[in-house]
């Protein structure tokens, strides 16, 4: 277990420095800022010394050789646009979109399995149709389109549920989080239920199939044998089955969530990292969007690990060796 | 006396989109407590359904369409499903093929133990537990208290089948039904999975169905044999009778098509063609495609025929040897 957590480490610091070669060499090809953030009435001298500022005159190998000697110590560069470091200005912003993104693949899993072994029970009831058909629509409508929907019937129509911002906000371990007070949580429920429709549908989909497959088991038949309730065999032996897969594509979710929240956000007028993102690449803000960037890399890398780990407690044929 | 069970009539039907097929077709036999009863055919005959059907754990498009299964008096045809479990796992229970299949991956075997104890008696975990233990130990299980944390994928193909074993003789049912439970286990496993569960159930009386389509096995085993074919019984009999004096053409190939030291060098006799598919059944014997003796008649339904007490077989030309 200790070698193979090393290992993993390891490799963790590995695709990390290759991602900075890739996210490097990737920012520098889509654009200048220089043209950007330099105002065009600037004479050369007042050009020269912005560039200079920003290190922008040297060679991309020693910007890159800068960047990593930051990076060792924990310094991603300052924003151009903020003059803050990147990496504390997207800390401000990260715990909305943490909160944001947990609640969606919480409700994925909270509406999804429960919706997904009704449809695996009953696959030729009408209900269990017509979740069936939800689910494509889940999958197919964009996302934007959904948000707006929402707003519209919620916000506008109906007037039940704010339509932008987080709302109020409450304070624990020194960050700003929407869900501890009533209105933040009713700011946030529209965005989360659109961020986590998709993620509804996959779930239920996933659930559903695992549950099909599973009830053909002789196992669950010798379960029934046994004269266990059906509510035992569809709870602990249905249920710990499927539970592998849903774990897998719910870790790999959640770190597409986050990473891609983006459109709810925009939508949303949700002031979290996907809005500073999208802003950054409209200034050409390298800093924050190489940090970002990074930050999303590690973000991953730490979910795949915690769904491996998740793997040993879930399925006892899974034991975390250090040969591959 | 009256048997453990006795089956009257039994039909369980599929119905498919392609039509109705007749699994089991007017099935009847009786086991009585401490008798074992031998239930041979072919792959497809019928005769692993008859074991579901009895147990009650026919599926959809499956369903019992016609007949009684009577346990101690009581038609289980009838019961409410609520009834049926309370029976299930614990006055009848039943072994399956394939044991790497039949123990659920994910649960220690603990859980899935003190889960069957619990589903029918109300004792603590503790004493469910110490069941269980002493159930491992019956079946031959060494240290049987460490092996109850163990997870299924840690035993081999013949401890698992002694597992799901312990599992089913848990509440010393009054019937067993024992669905090929030693074909997928290497030979030697084989003969100890048979003396044990032979051993275990002349100790409580149990009545046993050995469901199989291996002579061999069945010879030292049963007591009675009932032959499937195609969805039904063609001979019926006391063990040492239907095997060495078959009646019906059927049995009699199936005999012969057993390899056996007393014809060494000979080829062995195989029985002609393919069984029937169950969906386009013709009225008549099913099994006149195949046989040598077959006439005109056999398009008719042959009655059941005794040819010597307790020896029955459904057929119009019974083979005398």
């Amino acid at each position: 277990m200790f070698t193979w957590l090393l290992r993993r480490l390891f490799q963790a610091c590995f695709v990390v420095l290759a991602m900075t070669v890739i996210v490097f060499v990737g920012v520098h090809v889509i654009g200048n800022p220089v043209d950007i953030l330099i105002s065009p009435e600037a004479d050369q001298a007042e050009r020269a010394r912005v560039i200079a500022a920003f290190g922008l005159d040297q060679p991309l190998w020693k910007q890159y050789a800068l960047f990593l000697n930051g990076l060792l110590h924990g310094d991603l560069g300052r924003s151009f646009v903020f003059n803050e470091p990147a990496l504390r200005l997207i800390g401000g912003r990260m715990p909305a979109t943490l909160e944001l993104a947990v609640t969606a693949v919480l409700m994925s899993v909270g509406f999804g399995v429960p919706l997904g072994l009704y449809a695996g029970l009953k696959p030729n009831g009408f209900i269990g149709r017509s979740i069936m058909a939800g689910s494509i629509l889940g999958f197919s409508l964009p996302t934007f389109w959904v948000g707006l929907m929402l707003i519209m019937v919620f916000a506008v129509t109906l007037g039940w549920l704010p339509s932008t911002g987080r709302g109020e906000t409450g304070e624990l371990f020194g960050l700003r989080w929407s869900f501890l007070t009533w209105d933040g949580l009713r700011h946030m429920a529209m965005p989360a239920l659109n961020l986590s429709l998709y993620n509804i549908s996959l779930v239920l989909r996933l659930t559903r199939a695992g549950v099909r497959e599973t009830l053909l088991m002789d196992y669950i038949k010798f379960a029934r044998a046994k004269g266990l309730s059906p509510a035992r065999v569809i709870f602990v032996h249905v249920l710990k089955n499927i539970m592998i897969p849903i774990t897998t594509v719910v870790g790999l979710e959640l770190g597409s969530t986050i990473a891609f929240a983006v459109v709810t956000e925009s939508v949303f007028a949700w002031p979290g990292m996907g809005k500073l993102i999208i802003d950054s690449i409209n200034v050409l803000d390298r800093p924050v969007i190489v940090a970002y960037l990074m930050m999303i890399v590690v973000i991953f890398i730490t979910i795949n690990l915690v769904v491996d780990i998740l793997y040993t407690v879930l399925d006892p044929r899974v034991r975390l060796e250090t040969k591959a | 006396m009256s048997a453990t069970l006795e089956v009257r009539n039994l039909r369980t039907h599929f119905h498919t989109r392609a039509g109705v097929v007749k699994a089991v077709d007017d099935v009847s036999f009786s086991v009585d407590a401490g008798q074992v009863l031998g239930l041979v055919g072919e792959s497809g005959s019928g005769k692993s359904v008859t074991g579901f059907s009895i147990i009650g754990l026919i599926d959809p498009p499956g369903r019992l369409a016609g007949g009684s299964i009577f346990y101690r008096g009581q038609d289980l045809a009838k019961i409410s499903e609520r009834e049926m479990r309370s029976l299930r796992g614990n006055r009848i229970a039943m072994i399956f093929q394939d044991p790497m299949m039949t123990l659920n991956p994910v649960l220690r075997i603990d859980t899935q133990m003190i889960e069957t104890v619990q589903a029918h008696v109300n004792v603590s975990k503790a004493e469910a537990r110490a069941r269980a233990r002493d159930a491992l130990g019956m079946v031959g299980i060494p240290s049987p208290e460490e092996r109850l944390n163990a997870y299924p994928h840690q035993f081999s193909g013949g401890m698992r089948q002694r597992v799901a074993i312990a599992i089913a003789l848990l509440h010393n049912p009054d019937l067993l039904i024992a669905d090929e439970p030693t074909t997928a286990l290497d030979m030697t496993i084989q003969a100890q999975i048979l003396a044990e569960v032979q051993k275990l159930t002349a100790e409580h009386g149990t009545a046993l169905i050995w469901i199989t389509h291996d002579l061999s096995v069945i010879a030292g085993l049963a007591d009675r044999i009932a032959v499937m074919y195609a969805g039904r019984v063609v001979e019926t009999g006391e063990a040492a009778d239907v095997l060495d004096h078959p009646v019906h053409p059927y049995t009699h190939g199936l005999i012969g098509s057993v390899p056996s030291r007393n014809h060494r060098g000979e080829r062995l006799r195989q029985i002609p063609g393919m069984t029937p598919s169950l969906l386009s059944l013709a009225p008549g014997c099913a099994f006149r495609s195949r046989c040598a003796h077959a006439t005109d008649a056999c398009a008719q339904e042959p009655p059941v025929t005794e040819t010597s007490p307790g020896h029955t077989a459904r057929c119009f030309h019974p083979v005398s040897s």
